[in-house]
């Protein structure tokens, strides 16, 4: 008896379970800490089917000068996703942000005006999306598929598909300062992860980043608390077209030549390093950290199935298989509350 | 006399074709409870919508402190002092108690970064006022986890978070277990020392009757009686009055009396 009452009595007094800072950092980012496993496994496979190749540093620095470019377009989707959207038409307003960009370069002005053009103009370009879903009353997963078709069109009627060489890039401030290389790690890889944690720290403490949690969770609800939740829409979609501009950017930067296909390979994996990284389809809830980690994910499959000695028609078989697991995981991870 | 703190006009609202308000006026004033009773589909609900910004009417005027009002939105009526505690209790279920509490109005310093120190701080003073004591919860808690009278408790908090000259709770009992149904009576009676006004939505009369200070009777979009306690004996009156007012629907359909 005097047992259960200490017992109880120590229960009463200590915080609850769920209180303790351990427990409540698990708990609070246990999607993003899910991701991290799904990646830390695959690596670990990886690694012991072929030591040799995933232990040098050229591999690891090969990814992480192309992972960047993914991940200035996951962040911002994990806002769309969460605020209960889709976006569909990122590459091309990434594709037509970077032309902006090449265009402002072979004009003769200086890159950083030429970054500058480029995020206006990707802003806008997100902002006339945006627009046109919400205010237009248009579902977002079909009309930003439309709007991604007619913006490539746009970019193909105005270059003739021919790609744009901007070499005058190379002994530029703007790319000494975003693309090379610092003891061997390109630069690119930092920007992109103070970029991630501006994200993040946008999407948990900030009053945006709140306002588009409680939009995508229940806009009827937001409403009638005073949010503006069609302008917040509106923002979120902004906010992309600011990512795929940054995007388009660095892409450039990397072999100074802009292609009229350019943004078209990441459609797929960017959304798919959304939902890897543990943000559900049906918003209110999600994780910029773990849309980045997924983003790692992803971006290491292919470079890692060829380097592990698989040929590579494995790709894409390893791509499904990492979503799926993930999704599987992250199910049992998360509960769906209504 | 004193101005009301709000009133409205002729409000008429229109879904198409339907009218679910053909001019109804309503006047709350200072420190009063009004109760606002009505059968279903009466066009109590779309009232305090209206009331409270969501629903725009068709026609009609706002007044608020005596001055007209236009372009009345929940914003709008947020700023003016009245706060809503909805039916449904508007809350966002996978977000947390503290988000909920600051929906719409977070904390933020001049950029909007969010001060979720003083909204921790805060959430939990609130939650302690309303007599939310159990420790398994904290401001962090996800709404989701809660019962029904909890969640109750989280839209009460986000009411009382600023000090609202009107508060509106539409069906507040609904779906509470007894305990909670006297919590949010005591709420109420703390609302009304405080001097603020309340206007109380309900179907069970009973309960009204016990806490308003004046009735207003709505039935089929019109305003069928309004009022004060001192002028009804008793709750059965204002039951059997509730009785007769759906009789000439009835009537109607049958003989002319």
């Amino acid at each position: 008896m005097a047992d259960v009452a200490k017992v109880a009595a120590a229960e009463t007094s200590a915080p609850h379970p769920a209180q303790r800072p351990v427990r409540k950092f698990l708990f609070a980012n246990r999607a993003a800490l899910g991701s991290l496993a799904v990646f830390v496994v695959m690596l670990l496979i990886f690694f012991i089917a072929n030591p040799r190749v995933f232990s040098s540093w050229g591999l690891y620095a090969a990814v992480l000068t192309t992972l960047p470019v993914a991940l200035f377009m996951t962040s911002p989707l994990v806002f769309v996703v969460t605020s209960g959207e889709i976006d569909l038409s990122f590459p091309a307003v990434m594709g037509f942000s970077s032309l902006v960009f090449a265009f402002v370069v072979q004009a003769g002005f200086d890159p950083f005006l030429a970054i500058a053009a480029a995020l206006i103009f990707g802003a806008l370009l997100g902002f006339g999306v945006g627009a046109l879903v919400v205010y237009g009353g248009l579902s977002s997963l079909v009309a930003t598929l439309g709007m991604n078709f007619m913006l490539r069109g746009v970019i193909l009627i105005l270059t003739n598909s021919k790609s744009i060489a901007v070499p005058q890039l190379s002994d530029s401030l703007a790319f000494q300062i975003t693309s090379t290389q610092v003891w061997g790690i390109p630069v690119q890889i930092l920007w992109a992860v103070a970029f991630v944690l501006f994200c993040a720290l946008l999407y948990n403490r900030h009053r945006f980043g709140a306002q588009v949690h409680v939009v995508g969770d229940n806009p009827d609800s937001a409403n009638e608390m005073g949010i503006n939740v069609n302008w917040t829409r509106v923002k979120v979609f902004a906010f992309m077209g600011v990512g795929a501009a940054l995007a388009g950017v660095f892409s450039t930067m990397i072999n100074f030549t802009w292609w009229p296909t350019s943004g078209d390979g990441y459609l797929l994996p960017v959304i798919a390093s959304v939902f890897v990284g543990g943000t559900p389809p049906w918003g209110g809830i999600g994780t910029v950290l773990g849309g980045a980690i997924g983003a790692l994910t992803v971006s290491f499959i292919q470079t890692g199935v060829v380097g592990a000695g698989l040929s590579g028609f494995y790709v894409q078989f390893f791509y499904g298989l990492i979503i799926i697991l993930s999704l599987l995981g992250h199910r049992f991870n998360q509960v769906r509350y209504r | 006399m004193a101005e009301h703190i709000i009133e409205l006009k002729n409000i008429t609202k229109s879904f198409g074709s339907i009218y679910a308000l053909g001019g109804v006026s309503l006047h709350v004033d200072p420190g009063e409870v009004v109760g606002l009773i009505g059968d279903n589909g009466a066009g109590k609900s779309t009232l305090i919508k209206i009331l409270a910004g969501v629903i725009k009417p068709t026609s009609g005027e706002i007044f608020i402190n005596g001055e007209l009002v236009n372009g009345w939105s929940p914003a709008r009526s947020r700023a003016a002092g009245i706060e809503t505690v909805f039916q449904d209790r508007a809350l966002a279920v996978q977000q947390s108690i503290v988000r909920n509490i600051f929906m719409g109005r977070e904390l933020a310093g001049p950029f909007g970064w969010l001060n979720l120190k003083k909204q921790i701080s805060e959430a939990e003073r609130l939650m302690r006022e309303i007599g939310f004591t159990s420790k398994v919860f904290s401001p962090n808690s996800i709404v989701g986890q809660l019962s029904g009278g909890e969640r109750q408790g989280v839209a009460i908090a986000r009411a009382i978070l600023k000090q609202a000259n009107l508060i509106v709770l539409d069906e507040p009992t609904t779906a509470l277990s007894l305990t909670e149904t006297a919590k949010v009576f005591h709420f109420v009676r703390q609302v009304r020392a405080s001097g603020r006004s309340i206007v109380f939505i309900g179907h069970n009369i009973h309960h009204v009757y016990d806490i308003a200070e004046r009735f207003v009777v709505i039935d089929r979009g019109r305003v069928a009686m309004e009022k004060a306690k001192s002028e009804i004996g008793s709750a059965q009156e204002l039951i059997e009055y509730m009785e007769e007012v759906a009789r000439p629907q009835a009537a109607a359909t049958g003989e002319v009396v």
